[in-house]
């Protein structure tokens, strides 16, 4: 929660010409993408496109065959999951964040529990949990110690953000956060989005959904067939020139200042 | 939401009873609601207890007998011991058939190193013993994770393959007794189940105990008031408080009454704190350490786990390294109780109503749901059985064919509950 926004000028994570090829796969082509901290970068694509191994290649789980990253201008290489976690990089995958056995303090301090000795410090854990929650405004939540299996798809999303936020990130990036949710839960899920931006960090959210894309997006950058085709500020887009990109990787009605071409 | 007495969220969402209840009221109304959402807790298994002692104390009136019940405690005790056991493995969402066979080969290795070539002290041959037990889970757990093998098939192997193992450790003669009259270490294992506490000693060692887990249950609740965070009701407190301390007062008293006819015979049986002992010693090491939570978590949802940097496979081979440990433990107990060890030892029937028993105690076959005191609970019940059934005369296929209908209800009942979490999870 207290990543702190890096200059206005750089961006925190920088991509160049990162490309990823699984045997006789090419699965990114020379993608270059900008996150800048404080604000939400949406990543779209069809299917196929590559969002989620351009995800997977910032989380650590895949390592990149060429290209740069540079981490506030630093370049770094990203060799694991761990060192994802270490530099503030946390994923929130769709449906596989939480155990549903354990509550929702127990989920968010899951593999980096606080101790007290040789036992458990539950207390210390609870309250730093409902701080979290509270931060992010999650409040429809009765009590911090339910089950997961007891909460509604939106509040599990809800604790999935706030146990990836906990940990000094920096850099969230959400795959598909609304995807099985309804339309108040889409709005509450939304809303904490943008929370996260106002906190400084940088967002990454994958998805299909252009109303989403469009209510949460300070920024867009649209994949196809493993090739960055366009990436800038929301303004530049509207919905068709999105649709024409992610379907046929060019469109006449963009700006031409969207265009990956014109770098940054 | 904002009305008190409404536990249940508009989604139909149960919240536990632990989470959030103010009053004694209201703890009892939130509980109510979990048992009709289909997660009943304790609740099932000490009402088939109830139903079970008294079915058979209208057939037999020595069933509730003081003499009887502590017999009930000895033989309940393997069972309880192994199904605590099954506990570790069934948590991972795993299970392992092999531990009937390894727990015989922990009571025959400790039954074999006090007989005169070796005769090592009692202490030394139960450590033995033991850690051999610990080196075949570990084994056994590391072809499991290593070769990500289903656990089914290898403890299934290894089942076979510790039955023969056993059968040659235990020679051509294929049994070895420890009813020397002049070897004290044989004697004293077998003091462990057939000697009591004297009965003031009995009483004493109650006191101790309710004030040992008068300190667990209450401190920690009074530290959270302390810190500003929701604690239990008091009233729950004291009420906890008061079925621990009447439970213990009914097992001293019923244990301190003389059951013998000649020389007098009371006191609880030494295998009684052993095995609250270690049933105390797992609950900490499940509930109240990281290795526990991550235990729990790799049961309810392996791949979160992965994700949240928990080592998944050293967290599996851990647990079938303390289920066949614990096993090991529940043969010294089996060798202690039969003075010794033979080929007629069932291992298939040991494993199965260790099974049965978590089951029937409350742990979930599909993982993440369990806890060290359903073996108890489970171990009772099936010793209930076994003791009730041998009692009115009948014969093992009767005890087989209750026992199977028990543990088929249990599972139905773990299904069940499952889908209720389920359902009620995925309503938004």
């Amino acid at each position: 929660m207290t990543g702190t926004p890096t200059g206005s000028s750089g961006s925190l994570l920088t991509l160049r010409g990162i490309s990823k090829h699984f045997g006789a796969v090419q699965a990114l082509y020379d993608v270059d993408l900008d996150l800048p901290a404080g604000q939400v970068t949406a990543l779209c694509g069809d299917n196929g496109a590559g969002k989620s191994v351009l995800t997977k290649c910032i989380a650590g789980i895949y390592r990149v065959d060429h290209g740069e990253i540079r981490w506030e201008g630093r370049p770094i290489h990203i060799r694991n999951p761990r060192e994802a976690a270490e530099l503030g990089i946390e994923t929130v995958y769709q449906d596989l964040a939480l155990a549903n056995n354990l509550d929702i303090v127990q989920n968010m301090f899951l593999g980096r529990e606080r101790r007290r000795g040789f036992f458990l410090d539950e207390d210390n854990m609870e309250r730093a949990a409902a701080e979290t929650l509270a931060s992010l405004h999650v409040t429809t939540i009765r009590s911090i110690r339910q089950p997961v299996a007891t909460l509604s798809g939106g509040q599990r999303q809800a604790v999935a953000v706030a146990k990836a936020v906990m940990w000094n990130s920096r850099l969230v990036m959400l795959d598909e956060p609304t995807a099985a949710l309804g339309v108040a839960q889409t709005r509450m899920v939304l809303e904490l989005v943008k929370r996260l931006k106002d906190h400084g960090l940088a967002v990454m959210i994958i998805s299909h959904n252009l109303n989403d894309v469009f209510a949460v997006a300070d920024r867009l950058a649209v994949l196809h067939l493993g090739r960055m085709v366009a990436q800038g500020d929301a303004g530049e887009f509207d919905r068709q020139s999105v649709v024409d990109y992610m379907t046929t990787g060019e469109s006449s009605r963009g700006n031409s200042s969207a265009d990956v071409a014109s770098g940054v | 939401m904002a009305d008190e007495t409404d536990l249940t969220a508009a989604g139909g969402e149960v919240i536990p009873p632990e989470a959030g209840a103010q009053s004694l009221r209201e703890y009892v109304r939130a509980w109510w609601q979990q048992v009709r959402g289909g997660d009943a807790g304790l609740l099932p298994v000490v009402i088939g207890m109830v139903i079970v002692a008294a079915a058979f104390e209208i057939a037999s009136p020595l069933f509730l007998s003081p003499g009887n019940l502590v017999n009930l405690f000895i033989q309940s005790a393997v069972f309880i011991v192994l199904a605590v056991a099954e506990g570790f493995v069934l948590l991972l969402g795993e299970i392992d058939l092999s531990i009937g066979y390894v727990a015989a080969i922990g009571g025959v290795i400790a039954s074999l190193l006090v007989q005169a070539d070796f005769n090592w002290p009692w202490w030394l041959a139960i450590a033995v013993a033991v850690a051999a037990c610990a080196a075949i889970g570990l084994i056994q757990g590391v072809i499991i994770t290593g070769l990500g093998l289903p656990s089914f098939v290898v403890t299934l192997g290894g089942y076979l393959f510790w039955f023969g193992v056993m059968i040659v450790l235990l020679g051509a003669a294929g049994i070895v007794s420890l009813n020397s009259p002049t070897m004290a270490n044989q004697q004293a294992l077998v003091a462990i189940v057939n000697s009591n506490i004297s009965p003031l000693l009995g009483w004493l060692g109650l006191a101790g105990l309710v004030v040992l887990l008068g300190i667990a249950l209450w401190l920690p609740d009074i530290r959270r008031r302390r810190n500003g965070l929701v604690a239990q009701p008091v009233g729950l407190l004291v009420l906890k408080t008061a079925m621990i301390v009447v439970a213990g007062v009914l097992v001293v008293g019923i244990s301190n009454v003389n059951r013998s006819r000649y020389t007098p015979v009371e006191g609880v049986p030494w295998v009684v704190p052993a095995v609250l002992g270690l049933i105390g010693l797992w609950t900490v090491l499940l509930e109240r350490t990281q290795f526990g939570r991550h235990v729990y978590a790799v049961g309810g949802n392996a791949e979160a786990a992965r994700r949240a940097g928990v080592s998944v496979p050293i967290v599996r081979i851990w647990g079938f390294v303390l289920c066949s440990l614990t096993a090991g433990i529940g043969g010294v107990i089996y060798a202690s109780w039969q003075g010794g060890m033979s080929t007629n030892v069932n291992g298939g029937q040991l494993v199965l109503f260790a099974v049965a028993a978590a089951v029937i105690g409350g742990t979930s076959l599909f993982g993440g749901r369990g806890r060290a005191i359903h073996g108890l609970l489970g171990g009772l019940v099936i010793g209930e059985i076994y003791n009730g059934l041998y009692l009115l005369g009948f014969q093992i296929q009767w005890q087989l064919i209750a026992t199977g209908l028990v543990l088929i209800a249990a599972v139905v009942v773990d299904a069940l509950s499952r889908r209720g979490a389920i359902s009620g999870g995925t309503t938004t």
